[in-house]
């Protein structure tokens, strides 16, 4: 057996790749919580819960109406990021002009009731989900098989990603939303209607939330606490990239999932705290994060 | 946190008294510690009543960080559970008497929160709560591989031992006046401590650091000498927990454990001098009776959150001060 830095190969390589997978959820959800707060200023600590709808709705889709894989990628998100649309109206808009801190009590307690009412309907434990037959197999690449839907994840959240990043940074739409992340008011001046704006965005972080549960939901099993151990190593990964730049958090976020995964092949008693212990160093050296700005 | 956690319209203090207190302070002061020495006489389970205490002297750490420096910590679970496994640890397996394995855990939550303190104060506002949380989620990923915590299933049958070789605390009664002894001593601390000259130097800092700054206060001092005597006062909140029911287990470090003190603080009202008791007691309650209804422990805590933080921001005992126009 070919063996790297005294690790058998094929462990090294699929550690890789699980790190990979762990990366892009990491990248997708900072990635949405970065988008929401960049307008809202409030962190959004629904985003676990509503990771794990995403999950939940793909499951109950295809098991109450037997609706597959590929229409909930589309339908999920879409029904997530409209529930958060709801929750954005109902509650979230009444806090802007209090302090911020409101906004996390109040998204942490929402988190809370979505969790325990999943919690009450389908119990604590995992519901299967069957990855669909199109992705089903494993490519061989030569030196490690790697199981396609493996490969679809990671390439999918590469995807959208990107697409977030050019639809930001490259269109007017995107400029607006920049624009009044900066200074709403003056946005508005323009005739701009911020409101809908910020209503808008907070439905499509929370749509992306959805998307990544959807992705993850053949490779964790469907459990209502799915989204909660995620998002506090979601939260750590922002402190890291901090919440300046997307593209910050979309390179941290893989950059992370994959330092995990190594740490996890040659030191396996430090890999669930690594990331953690990376925040504290980078805590010392640059506390604004990587790619933050003071 | 930018701008005072109370809402303004609060009366002006009168004359002060004993310990800092106004006069009705005192009064309900004296009031609340009446009830608790006659609680176990009027028919009241001394271990419920022992659980409400270790929670509102937990709430009560947690609010001198909240309500005074305005720094809103979202993993306070992590010296709380630190504190309860090792002082079920000095308890079981050194052999110590309860009052030195409860000091063992102070000083685990003092150990803990110098350095966690120390990174968590870089930042502030979401990003402090984010760190803490994260840095309180590694105490937990810890506990669950270390040795000592026995993982899993925790430490169990912690002995209650006999305080100070003299009095034998296995009666719950007697567990439970030694508890309410520690309670009162952390609640008089805390009082203490927010009105000395450090602790009007803290309010100063929540309601505006550059300027507290200017004024010639290190205010980054301030700020983490607050957060390691919350964290101090967590820890050995926990070790008497771990010692009153004999078990320290992963509840204790879990993420959950932090928002359920953020909650407790919330509803009986952040910054003020009861609200954490009051909230303790309702939220131990509350969880006591639908214990056997699952997940709908969860649902109401999320409920409480949203109704608190949408029409309520000032508490339980922040309320009705306002009506009384007292500082409570």
């Amino acid at each position: 057996m070919d063996m790297i830095f005294g690790v058998p190969a094929p462990l090294l390589f699929g550690q890789l790749v699980l790190g990979l997978i762990n990366g892009a959820f990491y990248a997708m959800l900072s990635l949405g919580l970065a988008v929401i707060f960049g307008l809202l200023n409030i962190i959004n600590f629904t985003h676990g819960a509503q990771f794990m709808m995403g999950a939940f709705v793909a499951w109950m889709l295809l098991t109450y109406l037997g609706i597959g894989y590929w229409w909930a990628l589309l339908i999920a998100p879409v029904v997530v990021g409209l529930s958060g649309i709801v929750i954005e109206r109902l509650f979230i808009s009444r806090l802007y002009k209090l302090d911020h801190l409101y906004g996390l009590l109040l998204t942490f307690g929402l988190g809370l009731i979505i969790e325990g009412t999943f919690r009450n309907l389908y119990g604590s434990s995992g519901l299967p989900y069957r990855i669909p037959p199109e992705l089903t197999g494993a490519w061989d690449l030569g030196f490690m098989f790697l199981p396609v839907y493996r490969g679809w994840v990671v390439i999918v959240a590469l995807l959208v990603c990107l697409a977030t990043w050019l639809v930001i940074e490259k269109t007017p739409l995107g400029a607006t939303l920049r624009a009044a992340t900066e200074n709403a008011a003056l946005v508005q001046a323009f005739g701009i209607n911020v409101p809908r704006l910020v209503t808008l965005t907070y439905g499509a972080g929370v749509g992306l939330a959805a998307l990544a549960g959807v992705l993850a939901a053949p490779i964790y099993s469907v459990n209502p606490q799915m989204g909660a151990n995620f998002i506090i190593t979601v939260f750590a990964v922002v402190v890291i990239g901090g919440m300046g730049s997307i593209l910050g958090s979309i390179v941290t976020g893989f950059v992370l999932g994959v330092v995990e995964g190594l740490t996890r092949v040659f030191y396996p008693e430090l890999s669930s705290t690594v990331v953690f212990i990376i925040m504290a160093i980078v805590l010392l050296t640059r506390p604004a994060g990587l790619f933050g700005r003071a | 946190m930018a701008g005072p956690v109370l809402e303004p319209g609060q009366a002006q203090e009168g004359k002060p008294g004993p310990f800092g207190f106004t006069r009705p302070q005192f009064a309900l002061f004296s009031a609340m510690a009446a009830f608790f020495a006659a609680a176990p006489f009027l028919g009241l389970y001394e271990v419920f009543l022992a659980k409400i205490l270790c929670f509102a002297l937990f709430a009560c750490a947690f609010n001198l960080l909240i309500g005074y420096v305005g720094l809103l910590s979202f993993g306070h679970a992590a010296y709380f559970g630190m504190g309860s496994y090792v002082a079920g640890h000095a308890a079981k397996v050194w052999g110590l008497p309860p009052e030195l394995a409860i000091l063992c855990g102070g000083l685990i939550g003092f150990a803990l929160g110098l350095p966690f303190g120390w990174l968590a104060i870089r930042r502030s506002g979401i990003y402090f709560a984010m760190i803490t949380l994260a840095l309180a989620q590694m105490v937990f990923f810890f506990c669950l591989q270390a040795r000592f915590t026995g993982g899993e299933d925790g430490i169990q049958a912690i002995p209650r031992g006999v305080l100070f070789g003299v009095v034998d605390l296995g009666p719950d009664r007697n567990v439970y006046f030694f508890v309410l002894a520690v309670f009162l001593a952390g609640f008089l601390l805390v009082h203490r401590i927010v009105h000395s000259p450090f602790g009007q130097v803290l309010k100063a800092i929540r309601e505006n650091e550059p300027r507290a700054t200017s004024l010639g206060y290190r205010t980054d001092d301030y700020k983490l000498m607050a957060f390691v005597l919350s964290a101090t006062l967590s820890g050995i909140a926990g070790g008497t927990k771990a010692i009153v029911f004999g078990i320290a287990t992963l509840t204790d470090v879990h993420w959950s454990m932090s928002g359920e003190v953020v909650l407790m603080t919330l509803l009986g009202g952040l910054g003020t001098v009861f609200g954490p008791v009051a909230g303790a007691a309702i939220i131990v309650t509350m969880q006591n009776y639908l214990a056997g209804f699952g997940a709908w422990v969860t649902i109401v805590q999320g409920a409480i959150f949203v109704v608190c933080v949408l029409a309520f921001r000032a508490g339980v005992i922040g309320e009705i001060g306002k009506a009384l126009k007292l500082r409570l």
